[in-house]
């Protein structure tokens, strides 16, 4: 099963290696894995996709408890919530590809942010499946190069995590 | 008043109360050792290697129950603690380690005796951290000691670059903690606790099942109150010998690898275990799925929520401080009117007295030889009236030290029970002689062992520790050696060590006495003498053990409870 499990955590040197390095030593796998501060720049708040079992899943959250540096950890995929992920791709866009690459970002409501002679950067916010249904959509021959930034997750409604 | 960092480190340690350090100086701890030089409060001990000043931080931590403190310097002096500090870790020790880190502004340079020390260390402590301003140091010290000691225990480091144990800064030593994101949970919950009673006394097979959180979280005293007033059947781990007193009726020995079969037993069939600050680890239940087989109700009482249901399901969980949760127990039997055991166990005890009576630790001691270790081990419980304080290395003799040696109170048994360190004895007979002055100290050893620290012997000579040690000497690997005999068709690869120093003269050349030990009828005297005649000498009793000598019970790795292997018979 996939889960979403959302971490707040001391902003401090070395709170990212202690997160990661607890996945690799127990052997969990981390799909994805972001960080940034929050509004309290003295807390970070860390989104990681993982998959495992139930009892995997139980375990990860207690293993991330036990960080000193920890503050809160909930999985979020266990209610209601969002998900969203940013991803910016440089295609070939030249002659009547152009057009079409135009045509595909409005459909997915995807923006175009630099444009050269030769090259479209197209910027595109939504869940995973989204970012990848619109890779899938494109001809692949005219992707230049991809960047994703990982999930970013929040319950929905009065569901808050915060110290 | 303004203080360099050196200072202020020896006035944190003052303020904890530390009253030894155990370390090794080089350059990067140079102004700490200045500071050292200028106190006469806090006594240095000088080890001979950095593994073995944690393990004697760790060993005297285990005896007394206060935090170890050992340091060391940076590079090569940090690499060689990682052993020791990994040993702490793994049966949650609290010891504070300091390390000299290289000045902050060469960090990251590949400077002389760099290393990543809180990179290197960070899977195999409890929190670590770089100090990289010395306003933070009090702060980060007095932060390390409340770590180690509270919640469940573990070693802490602190890196101390040399430029900020040379700065000066004004020093205040907070006088507590807070800490939004450590907090640990003490009281365990009313409702559950409450549950768990009442399953307790309407089993019919309990047992109570005990954990190193018992001698951790000083709660033997409430442990013994409890089964005797439910009258349940009492097994304790490897890590937790000494919790119940071993001379009493409901003491069934340790459960698992090398447990007994009364113990195995009881644990398999019980319908009702309560794990006291245990974890269910390998060395205890080898196949969870075999353990799985038999339905039964599973309350499990411990400080850490990630040891709870990581192995073996519990249909109770409790998180709390095994004391409190023991106490509470203790108080919802009096509100009831419990006040003595259900007749209802009888069948029960009747079932474990027939285990019982297989008498499965029985051996037979030839009157001319060779020298049984399980008789080494006796004739030492009876020298020493079952009071000495015990500490093992890893192997055979740990194990029958462990099966033999009858130990009726807590920390009195020190071993190396979650990474199996080969070479702590020695340092934790160090530690556990500082920690209680007064009290025999005996450690049992492998020859293979003993050599993985033996520099320490220098240590206490230079200490005067009157250390006891017994070196059951079978000239094999032989743990090693068992596993191949057993399991590896008798191929015996690299377990016999040719060329072994003669013991006896060994010790006599470090300036302690030397003794060695060739027939049964010489032993008893021999450690008699260890205890008067050299009472105040380190005696170091070079026995010469039957090499052929297997431990049993055995269960293979893997393998369920009910599958022992009780002696070579059952091959
Ligand atoms: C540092 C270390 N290296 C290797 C081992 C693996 N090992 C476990 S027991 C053992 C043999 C110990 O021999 P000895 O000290 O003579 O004890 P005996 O089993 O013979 O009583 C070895 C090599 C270990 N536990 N620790
Ligand atoms: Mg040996």
């Amino acid at each position: 099963m996939r889960h979403l499990i959302s971490v707040l955590i001391e902003n401090e040197s070395g709170a990212l290696s202690r997160v990661a390095g607890l996945f690799s030593a127990r052997g969990y796998n981390i799909e994805s894995l972001t960080v940034a501060p929050t509004e309290d720049p003295s807390l970070s708040r860390m989104t990681i996709i993982t998959n495992g079992s139930d009892e995997t899943v139980e375990q990860i959250t207690k293993q991330l408890n036990k960080l000193i540096e920890t503050v809160k950890v909930v999985d979020l995929s266990e209610a209601p919530h969002l998900e969203r992920e940013l991803m910016l791709l440089k295609v070939r866009a030249t002659g009547k590809d152009r057009e079409e690459m135009k045509r595909m970002a409005d459909i997915f409501r995807a923006r175009i942010v630099d444009v050269t002679d030769t090259t479209y950067v197209i910027e595109l916010t939504g869940n995973q499946g989204k970012l990848d249904a619109f890779i899938q959509a494109i001809d692949p021959a005219l992707i230049l190069e991809t960047v994703r930034s990982g999930v970013c997750g929040i319950g929905r409604g009065e569901r808050v995590l915060r110290v | 008043m303004l203080l360099t960092g050196a200072e202020i480190v020896v006035q944190c340690l003052q303020r904890e109360n530390v009253k030894y350090v155990f370390g090794y100086p080089g350059g990067a701890v140079l102004h700490i050792y200045d500071a050292f030089f200028q106190q006469d409060e806090i006594r240095h001990v000088l080890v001979r290697h950095e593994q073995a000043a944690v393990h004697a931080a760790d060993g005297y931590a285990r005896a007394s129950g206060e935090v170890g403190v050992a340091l060391v310097t940076s590079g090569p002096g940090a690499t060689n603690a990682v052993t020791g500090i990994a040993t702490a870790y793994c049966d949650s020790i609290p010891v504070v380690i300091l390390s000299g880190q290289v000045p902050t502004a060469m960090i990251g340079q590949d400077a002389f005796q760099e290393v990543d020390t809180v990179g290197i260390t960070r899977p195999c402590v409890k929190h670590n951290f770089l100090v990289k301003d010395v306003a933070e140091l009090a702060d980060t010290l007095k932060k390390a000691f409340h770590i180690a000691r509270t919640g469940r225990p573990g070693p802490v480091l602190v890196d101390i670059p040399k430029d900020v144990s040379a700065a000066k800064c004004e020093f205040r030593y907070p006088e507590t903690v807070s800490m939004r994101s450590y907090n640990p949970v003490v009281k365990g919950h009313q409702g559950q606790i409450r549950k768990a009673v009442k399953a307790l006394r309407e089993a019919k097979r309990p047992i109570l099942y005990a954990g190193g959180g018992v001698i951790l979280a000083d709660a033997a005293d409430e442990l013994t109150a409890l089964a005797r007033r439910v009258g349940a059947p009492v097994t304790t781990t490897l890590m937790a010998l000494g919790a119940y007193p071993a001379s009493d009726r409901q003491f069934l020995g340790m459960p698992g690898m090398h447990g007994t079969y009364e113990a195995n037993l009881a644990l398999h069939h019980a319908d009702v275990v309560l794990s006291v600050g245990a974890r269910f680890d390998d060395r205890v239940i080898g196949s969870p799925e075999h353990f799985a087989s038999e339905p039964r109700t599973i309350i499990h009482i411990d400080i850490d929520p990630s040891s709870i249901s990581k192995r073996v399901k519990a249909d109770l969980p409790i998180v709390g401080d095994v004391r409190h949760v023991l106490a509470d127990f203790l108080r919802i039997l009096d509100e009831e009117g419990v006040t003595a055991p259900s007749e209802a166990l009888a069948p029960w005890w009747e079932r474990i007295e027939q285990w019982r009576a297989r008498r499965c630790l029985a051996y037979e001691q030839p009157a001319e030889g060779p020298i049984k270790p399980q008789y080494v081990i006796e004739t030492l419980w009876k020298v020493t009236k079952g009071d000495a304080i015990v500490t093992s290395d890893v192997g055979q003799h740990q194990m029958w030290a462990a099966q033999y040696y009858r130990f009726d109170h807590p920390r009195r048994w020190l071993n190396s029970g979650g990474l199996g360190t080969m070479g702590v004895g020695l340092p934790y007979a160090m530690g556990a002689r500082f920690a209680r002055p007064d009290a025999p100290v005996v450690c049992v050893t492998g020859e293979a062992s003993i050599q993985m620290c033996i520099q320490e012997l220098s240590t206490c000579k230079q200490f005067r520790l009157p250390l006891k040690i017994v070196n059951l000497n079978n000239g094999y690997l032989g743990m090693v050696r068992q596993w191949q005999q057993l399991f590896h068709g008798g191929r015996y690869s690299e377990s016999y060590m040719d060329s072994l120093p003669d013991f006896a003269a060994l010790a006599r050349a470090y300036g302690h006495v030397g003794i060695r030990v060739d027939r049964p009828a010489d032993l008893q005297p021999a450690l008699e003498r260890a205890f008067s005649e050299h009472a105040n000498e380190l005696v170091f009793l070079d026995v010469r053990i039957d090499p052929r000598e297997n431990v049993y019970p055995m269960i293979q790795g893997g393998k369920g409870l009910t599958e022992m292997i009780l002696s070579a018979d059952d091959l």
